[in-house]
C-alpha cells in the first residue's frame, strides 16, 4: 500500500473549506507559476472578503489574480509589485476604495512566508529601515545595525501551481515558476497545488524533489495523470 | 549652445558593464538596469542574479528562442548559462540580503549626496510597486543607481535630498546616467566619467546637487 493519494477530482473539490473572510495565499510571480485554474474557481465561488498575499496584482493574463479583484473576493491585498499597465482589474477595485493595498518589500515577503512556515514569531530585516514602509513598526539596533521587525504571514489556504506531483504531493518545478511557490505551501494551513501533471510516488527520487508532500494537502491535475 | 546628447541607452549600459569587476555577481532592477546583460562581455564571466531565484543568466541573442520559464526582473525573455541554478523566493533574497551580491544596479527617480535612493514611488501617495529594491538595496555589497540624469521636463534626478518616499539610506556607491558617472563619497558627490562633449559647467546645471571632478 503505497502513501495516500491527494489527488483531488476537481478544482471545486480541492477548495472545499475556503469562506469568506479568510486568507489565502496566491503563487506566481511575474506571470508564471500562477495557479490559474484554482484562481478561476475562486473568481467563480462568490467568495467575498478575502485578504490575499500576492507578489503581483495580475497583468491582464487569463487567470492571473487580477480575476479575483474583477469578481470581488478580495478585500486586502498584501503584495510587492501590485502596479501593471495590463493590470486594470486591480487597479479599478483600488480606485473605487473596495480593496485595501499593503506593499511589502518582496525579500520581506518571503522571510514572512519562511516565518510561518518554520514556525517562528517574527525576525528583524535591515530592509525598509529609513522609509514609509517601516512607518509604525518597531526597529531594533543590533551589532550597530538598524533593524525592523517583521511578523510572520500565515494564511488559512494556500494556492499554489508545481509543473510535477505526485499523487502524495512531492513537487517539482521548473526554471523561474518555482518562485513563490514553496514558500508559500509551507505557510498555508491547507495547501492545495495545481499540477501540470501527476506521477505515481517513485517517480521522482528522493534528492531531486523540491518540495516535500508533506507540505501539501491537496492536488488539482490539469494535465496527464499516470 | 546645443545641449548635449550623453550617452545613448546602449551606451550608458556599456559604462556601467564597464565597472563591473570580472567574476561578480550581479543583480539587474526593473528598468534601465536589466539592459546591461546584454552589455557585458563573456570575458567578464558575470553571474547575475535575478528575484525570481534564477542565478546565472544571460541576454537573449538575436533570433533564440523564447523560454516561457525563463524571465528577468522586468519579466523579460533570458536563457540561463552552463553552470547556473534555480532557487525559490527566499533563497533568492538570502542571496540579497546575506551579503552574496557584488553589486546590485537599480534604477531610480531620485538619488541624493547623501546616498540615499529613491525608486519605488513617483510621487507621494501613489500607487506604487516596491518589488525586490529594498533588500537589494540595504543587501548588495555595491548600489550602482542607473538613470537618466534628469526628468522628461529637465528636473535634475540627481539632488541634495530625495523628496519622493525613500528604497533606503545612505546605500548607493556609484551612479551612472546618460551624462556622466559620479561616485558618492562621504565628502560629496564626485564626477569619475563624463559622456563626450559636455561640459562641466552643463553637467552641473543638469545637477541638483554639488559636484566635484576627480
Amino acid at each position: 500500500m503505497g502513501l495516500r493519494s491527494k489527488v483531488k477530482a476537481s478544482p471545486t473539490e480541492a477548495l472545499a473549506g475556503l469562506e469568506d473572510g479568510m486568507t489565502l495565499h496566491v503563487g506566481g510571480w511575474g506571470g508564471i507559476g500562477v495557479p490559474d485554474i484554482l484562481i478561476r474557481a475562486i473568481a467563480a465561488s462568490g467568495i467575498r472578503g478575502l485578504t490575499i498575499s500576492t507578489n503581483n496584482c495580475g497583468m491582464g493574463r487569463p487567470g492571473d489574480v487580477g480575476e479575483l479583484f474583477a469578481a470581488g473576493c478580495v478585500k486586502k491585498v498584501l503584495t510587492t509589485f501590485p502596479v501593471h499597465a495590463s493590470g486594470v482589474q486591480f487597479k479599478e477595485r483600488l480606485d473605487a476604495g473596495e480593496v485595501e493595498l499593503e506593499i511589502v518589500p518582496q525579500g520581506t515577503l518571503a522571510e514572512r512566508l519562511r516565518a510561518a512556515g518554520a514556525g517562528l514569531g517574527g525576525f528583524y530585516t535591515p530592509t525598509s529601515v529609513g522609509t514609509p514602509l517601516a512607518e509604525g513598526k518597531e526597529t531594533r539596533v543590533i551589532n550597530g545595525r538598524e533593524y525592523v521587525l517583521e511578523m510572520p504571514l500565515h494564511a488559512d489556504f494556500a494556492i499554489i501551481r508545481a509543473v510535477q506531483a505526485d499523487t502524495f504531493g512531492n513537487l517539482r518545478f521548473r526554471y523561474a515558476n518555482r518562485g513563490f511557490n514553496p514558500v508559500m505551501a509551507q505557510a498555508g494551513k491547507v495547501t492545495i497545488v495545481q499540477a501540470d501533471e501527476v506521477v505515481q510516488p517513485g517517480a521522482f527520487n528522493p534528492d531531486d524533489v523540491h518540495l516535500p508532500g508533506i507540505f501539501v494537502d491537496r492536488i488539482v491535475v490539469t494535465g496527464a495523470q499516470q | 549652445m546645443n545641449a548635449p546628447t550623453g550617452w545613448n541607452k546602449a551606451e550608458q549600459a556599456q559604462v556601467v558593464a564597464s565597472r563591473l569587476a570580472p567574476g561578480s555577481v550581479i543583480n539587474l532592477g526593473v528598468g534601465m538596469p536589466v539592459s546591461v546583460a546584454a552589455a557585458i562581455t563573456a570575458e567578464q564571466q558575470i553571474v547575475f542574479h535575478c528575484e525570481n531565484g534564477l542565478i546565472g543568466y544571460r541576454a537573449l541573442e538575436e533570433n533564440e528562442p523564447v523560454d516561457p520559464d525563463i524571465i528577468d526582473a522586468a519579466i523579460l525573455p533570458i536563457q540561463v548559462i552552463e553552470g547556473a541554478a534555480v532557487v525559490d523566493l527566499m533563497t533568492s533574497f538570502m542571496v540579497a540580503r546575506g551579503g552574496r551580491l557584488d553589486a546590485t544596479i537599480l534604477g531610480a527617480f531620485q538619488v541624493a549626496a547623501n546616498g540615499d535612493i529613491a525608486n519605488w514611488s513617483g510621487a507621494v501617495g501613489r500607487v506604487a510597486g516596491v518589488g525586490g529594491a529594498m533588500d537589494l538595496a540595504v543587501g548588495a555589497k555595491t548600489v550602482i543607481a542607473m538613470l537618466k540624469h534628469t526628468d522628461r521636463e529637465g528636473n535634475p534626478k540627481i539632488v541634495e535630498r530625495c523628496t519622493l518616499p525613500l528604497t533606503a539610506v545612505g546605500c548607493v556607491n556609484l551612479i551612472v546616467t546618460d551624462l556622466a558617472v559620479i561616485r558618492v563619497t562621504d565628502a560629496g558627490l564626485v564626477v569619475e566619467e563624463m559622456a563626450p562633449g559636455l561640459t562641466r559647467e552643463a553637467l552641473i546645471a543638469a545637477t541638483g546637487a554639488t559636484l566635484d571632478f576627480a
